[in-house]
């Protein structure tokens, strides 16, 4: 568009499009039916003005009008409801095997870790052509990761995970906000998103994350918080056995079945009583106020990472337990 | 020789009663009315210098006139002022204390105390929440969004929060008023096929009012004793759910938009009627959609949360639901376009206004189906799309609704003509400031210009200067009315008791009415909006 | 005609509002204003049982807990005493409507004793729950009193006292609104205020303490009666 005069960010995302496309679908209609309106009002209003058109005309009303009027614009309206809802519904399945970056967001600043371990501070750098999955909550209040160029935006709420994620198309450096009112420095909560051509980004990659890949440290947090006591892989313990547990369905002591996402592991460290596994006792200490946000989620990967062990077969003396009873 | 003419000031409810007692501790619906005009001008007036401060701030991109935590508190300020201060009571309070009794015939509402008291809890409510104000202010927003709100912000939430309470009561009393006095007062022959439209639209309203009310009630009462006692309903940090407070919230704060809107629209079905010289086109089908507004607002409210972290199913149900809303809002504009259709018509202010309001009300509504399509919403919520859509609505919509209704029925209320030149002159202004002010704020919205932001990126400016410079106009048509109502009060033409010849039982009492209405019950025999029957010259009850 | 009817019948025509035609569309008009009134508290309440149900939905076995701890006895107590005192309200009424109005004055007075006494259970109930570090905020502590069978979701637990304080204060606020409008009805009532022909205060009154009523009998069993199994 017009470089000075820009109406629309830019097209950074592979859903940017379909997002645009909608909006100007959007415009198109509703310019029509707005400068209809004016148009007759400003007709009627010249045409039938006193001087000229002494006396009304009574029309009681009109039927087939009244049907018109009301069925072609919930008509049309159903057009845009496909349409944004299937765009909706992308947005809300990322594609498997996308990267995932962590993300914990603060008063008023963003942090992000990688699953390689390297660490950002509201700068997120990603690869161009691949898919990213963001999984973030908040240390405080409700935030919201919105970057404009991709057209995506999601609360990012205390107390649980919420994921996003996007497809960028083109290098560039774009805007990244929080749009949730969070308080004193909300407009300054503000950063970048970097999308990286592939060889800059693998020699970014390779800059940092000396401590470690994510998973690694979960696991290092894992022994060190004591929930190897328990949870252990070799044999039946106090605890579930987690060797490939993660996004399975888990059956609950009273008799719910959930599925073995972020959010439940993340809940069963901070609330275990919460939802007790069925055939075990409600023993399991809170870790309430002693694992920080960025443990919370180096203990979420190292869970996952369990997942893919299991796939992987008998790599480590952590494996090739048999399926323990109550985990479906 | 011509007899000299002896002129005994005629008694009507402005002069039937002096002093300061006889106006507080009136019963008199009219009187209320005028109480309530002057408060909710003067709450306008507040809510508009805090708009005033935050579009100068917004004039260049760095945080530079105020410090960040007081933008915060302007922008809270303004909304909760603007939206349960101002606009919610506005037309109903005003125009439809004033005129509901006249409209269906009757001596006063239903519950004259009851009317009385909902005053007074609006003035203990605005007190309230103005202290809570001056005396350090509020930044959560006016949406008191949770944890913020309970748990990190620093200023006087359990004041504001009480203020609105019992501000909420008003609203809920005054509903109730409505509905009864519209159930059991009616003249005989008023039926309900009968009633103006105007009723109609304050019935719906009152719905909501009644219904919806006493949940913001609750939660707001909820999220003090939260902070006070730190109880943890809604803080995650103790087991609570910030999502929870975001549903109780909006289920009342959607439909609230729908007290705010369809009073106008009643306004307005009098006013292109009066100005067309015609019965409205399709009656029924404005009356039940008022009703049909009502009801689907009730419906929707889960979409301010998109991306808030609904489930997806959740989002595609309030999606299109919605769109429904959406619809019988459009039947009405297509109604009133259609009642100008071979009309006969004229240009007198409060017409000026009808369209202006058609105009941009169509704006408004058009954008909240953007707003509706998740795909889109996902990228402009939040931003200044929102910001511009509501006032749209609100401002486009509702506040020339109401101005258009104060300049009709002005001659009604007060016995005085208001000078046409100057009021054409101010609705002019109003709605090229408006424009100005708020069309380029779709722009920056899609453009991803965040809302609450007190800084901005610099690439924004432009359009950031175009709206401040828009609000400065606008200023300036809401200043004149001010000017010249005050001044028709002492200066301005005698208004007899039909200036515009408009067919209605207000216009056939005198004006300013007398205390009791009317002299007798009236008996109705004709059907709304019957300007086919309406005679050239006045017909007036009794007098 | 008996004296007493022309006595009657000016008493109603002193309490007819100017604004109303007659008694009958004033009567009418007080109820719909009463019902409508019931309604909004209806929706006043349901903010709190919305809470209620998402939470306990969520949070079962924290609920059971807490529920647990609550004291049937004197809970079930209070809900015969409220039902107890709705008969003799709308037998108040009745007498009023009837013509006799020192018979509405004891049964009002019956009624307000009884709503005394709801109240008194109601503290003591308080009190324990006070002595037990039950009330939220900084100072809460919960024990489910049975060492075999400790805590398992204190933290959810505390939702479910917040939402029990919440809900049974916001009723005992009403009761005692309910008591005072009562108490008004007994004075007027002694002064002659209410005949046949003019009643209407009487029975406006009637319907908000059924209604308060109704929402005790709600709250019995989603407060005190969750599971079956009292562990005590």
């Amino acid at each position: 568009m017009w470089k000075n005069f820009p109406l629309f960010p830019e097209r950074a995302s592979a859903l940017a499009w379909q997002v645009d496309g909608l909006y100007f679908l959007l415009i198109a209609v509703s310019a029509f039916f707005t400068l209809l309106i004016i148009a007759l009002i400003l007709l009627f209003a010249v045409k039938y003005r006193r001087s000229v058109h002494p006396h009304a005309v009574q029309i009681e009303g009109s039927l087939p009008l009244e049907l018109a009027w009301t069925l072609i614009p919930l008509g049309i309206c159903m057009i845009f409801f496909a349409w944004g809802s299937l765009i909706y519904f992308q947005e809300a399945r990322p594609p498997k095997g996308a990267m995932e970056v962590y993300v914990v967001a603060k008063q008023w600043m963003w942090k992000f870790e990688y699953e390689g371990g390297q660490r950002d501070i509201n700068q997120l750098h990603v690869p161009v052509d691949r898919d990213v999955k963001m999984i973030m909550s908040s240390q405080d209040t409700i935030h919201s990761f919105y970057v404009p160029a991709f057209r995506i935006k999601a609360d990012v709420l205390p107390g649980r995970y919420t994921t996003t994620w996007f497809h960028p198309i083109k290098a560039g450096t774009y805007h990244l906000f929080c749009a949730e009112y969070c308080g004193t420095e909300h407009s300054g909560m503000i950063g970048e998103v970097v999308v990286m051509e592939p060889a800059a980004y693998q020699a970014w990659m390779s800059g940092g994350g000396s401590s470690g890949t994510l998973a690694s440290n979960g696991q290092q947090l894992f022994q060190q918080l004591g929930c190897a006591t328990c949870h252990r892989f070799d044999t039946q313990g106090r605890g579930p056995n987690l060797t490939g547990v993660f996004s399975k369905p888990v059956l609950l002591e009273d008799g719910r079945t959930v599925v073995a996402d972020e959010n439940y592991v993340r809940e069963s460290i901070l609330n275990p009583g919460a939802k007790v596994v069925s055939g075990f006792k409600p023993i399991m200490p809170t870790f309430q106020g002693q694992v920080s946000e960025e443990n919370l989620m180096a203990l979420v990967a190292y869970v996952k990472s369990l997942a893919q062990t299991q796939q992987k077969g008998a790599a480590s003396d952590n494996s090739s337990a048999p399926d323990t009873p109550n985990v479906q | 020789m011509a007899t000299a003419v002896q002129t005994v000031e005629r008694e009507n409810y402005l002069n039937s009663n002096y002093g300061i007692k006889s106006w507080l501790l009136t019963t008199d619906h009219k009187r209320i009315a005028i109480l309530y005009l002057i408060s909710i001008t003067a709450m306008f007036w507040l809510g508009g210098f805090f708009a005033m401060m935050i579009r100068l701030e917004l004039l260049t991109p760095a945080g530079d006139l105020v410090s960040s935590d007081t933008y915060n508190k302007l922008f809270t300020m303004h909304g909760i002022i603007m939206v349960f201060f101002f606009l919610i009571p506005s037309v109903p309070a005003v125009l439809g204390n004033f005129l509901i009794p006249l409209m269906v015939g009757a001596k006063d509402l239903a519950f004259p105390r009851v009317n009385l008291l909902t005053w007074y809890l609006y003035m203990a409510g605005g007190t309230t929440a103005l202290v809570a104000m001056v005396t350090g202010g509020v930044d959560t927003g006016w949406t008191f969004y949770t944890p913020f709100s309970t748990t990190y912000s620093n200023t006087h939430v359990i004041g504001a929060a009480i203020g609105i309470f019992i501000a909420g009561f008003s609203s809920i009393l005054t509903g109730l008023n409505f509905i009864v006095t519209i159930h059991r007062m009616r003249a005989p022959g008023m039926t309900w096929r009968r009633l103006p439209l105007f009723c109609w639209a304050n019935y719906a309203a009152a719905l909501i009012m009644v219904l919806g009310t006493p949940v913001i009630a609750i939660t707001l009462l909820l999220v003090a004793l939260e902070r006070a006692f730190h109880i943890g309903v809604f803080n995650p940090q103790l087991g609570g759910d910030p999502l929870l407070f975001q549903h109780l919230f909006w289920f009342y704060s959607h439909p609230a938009v729908y007290i705010m809107i369809l009073p106008g629209m009643g306004v307005i079905s009098e006013i292109v009627t009066c100005f067309s010289r015609k019965r409205v086109f399709g009656y029924e089908f404005i009356a039940l959609a008022s009703i049909a507004i009502a009801v689907l607002g009730f419906l929707v409210w889960a979409h301010h949360m998109f991306v808030a972290g609904i489930s997806v199913y959740a989002a595609l149900v309030f999606s299109l639901l919605s769109y429904l809303v959406a619809i019988p809002s459009a039947v009405k504009v297509f109604n009133w376009t259609a009642t100008m259709y071979k009309g006969s018509i004229t240009y007198n202010t409060p017409m000026l206004y009808a369209f202006g309001f058609i105009g941009l009300f169509t704006v408004g509504g058009l954008t909240g189906v953007f707003l509706a399509s998740l795909g889109v919403d996902v990228h402009v919520t939040d931003t200044y799309f929102v910001v511009a859509h509501f006032h749209y609505v609100m401002v486009g919509g509702m506040v020339m609704a109401y101005m258009a209704g104060l300049h009709f029925w002005w001659p009604k209320m007060t016995g005085k003509m208001y000078p046409e030149g100057w009021a054409k002159l101010s609705a002019l202004l109003v709605f090229v400031g408006f424009n100005t002010t708020f069309f380029p704020q779709f722009i920056l919205g899609y453009m991803g210009s965040p809302r609450r932001y007190h800084a901005y990126p610099p690439e924004f400016q432009v359009l950031n200067v175009l709206s401040t410079a828009g609000a400065s106009i606008l200023a300036v048509g809401f200043v004149l009315p001010m000017i010249y109502f005050v001044w028709s009060l002492r200066y301005g033409k005698e208004a007899g008791p039909n200036p515009w010849n408009a067919v209605g039982l207000e216009w056939m009492i005198p004006s300013p009415p007398p205390t009791h209405n009317f002299d007798e019950t009236p008996v109705v025999t004709w059907e709304a909006y019957d300007y086919e029957h309406q005679p050239q010259e006045e017909v007036t009850l009794g007098h | 005609m008996a004296i007493s009817d022309i006595g009657d019948i000016q008493v109603a025509e002193r309490a007819l509002q100017h604004h109303f035609a007659d008694m009958d569309q004033q009567r009418d008009t007080s109820s719909f204003g009463m019902w409508m009134f019931l309604l909004t508290e209806i929706m006043f309440f349901g903010g709190l049982f919305c809470a209620y149900l998402v939470y306990r939905a969520s949070y079962y076995q924290a609920f059971v807990e807490g529920s647990q701890k609550m004291n049937i006895v004197l809970g079930a107590t209070n809900t015969a005493v409220l039902i107890c005192s709705s008969l003799t309200m709308a037998l108040g009424v009745r007498a009023a409507q009837m013509g006799k109005p020192k018979l509405m004055v004891i049964l009002l007075l019956i009624t307000i004793v009884l709503g005394f006494g709801f109240l008194g259970i109601k503290a003591v109930e308080y009190h324990e729950h006070w002595e037990n570090h039950e009330f939220p905020g900084p100072n809460f502590h919960f024990e489910t009193g049975n060492p075999a069978h400790p805590a398992t979701d204190p933290q959810h637990t505390q939702i479910y006292f917040s939402l029990y304080w919440a809900m049974t204060g916001l009723h005992a606020l009403h009761m005692v609104i309910g008591i005072g409008l009562v108490a008004w009805l007994v004075i007027a009532g002694l002064m002659g205020a209410y005949t046949p022909h003019y009643s209407n205060p009487v029975e406006n009154v009637g319907l908000y303490w059924h209604f308060v009523d109704l929402v005790w009998i709600y709250l019995f069993p989603m407060l005190y009666l969750i599971s079956k199994k009292h562990g005590g």
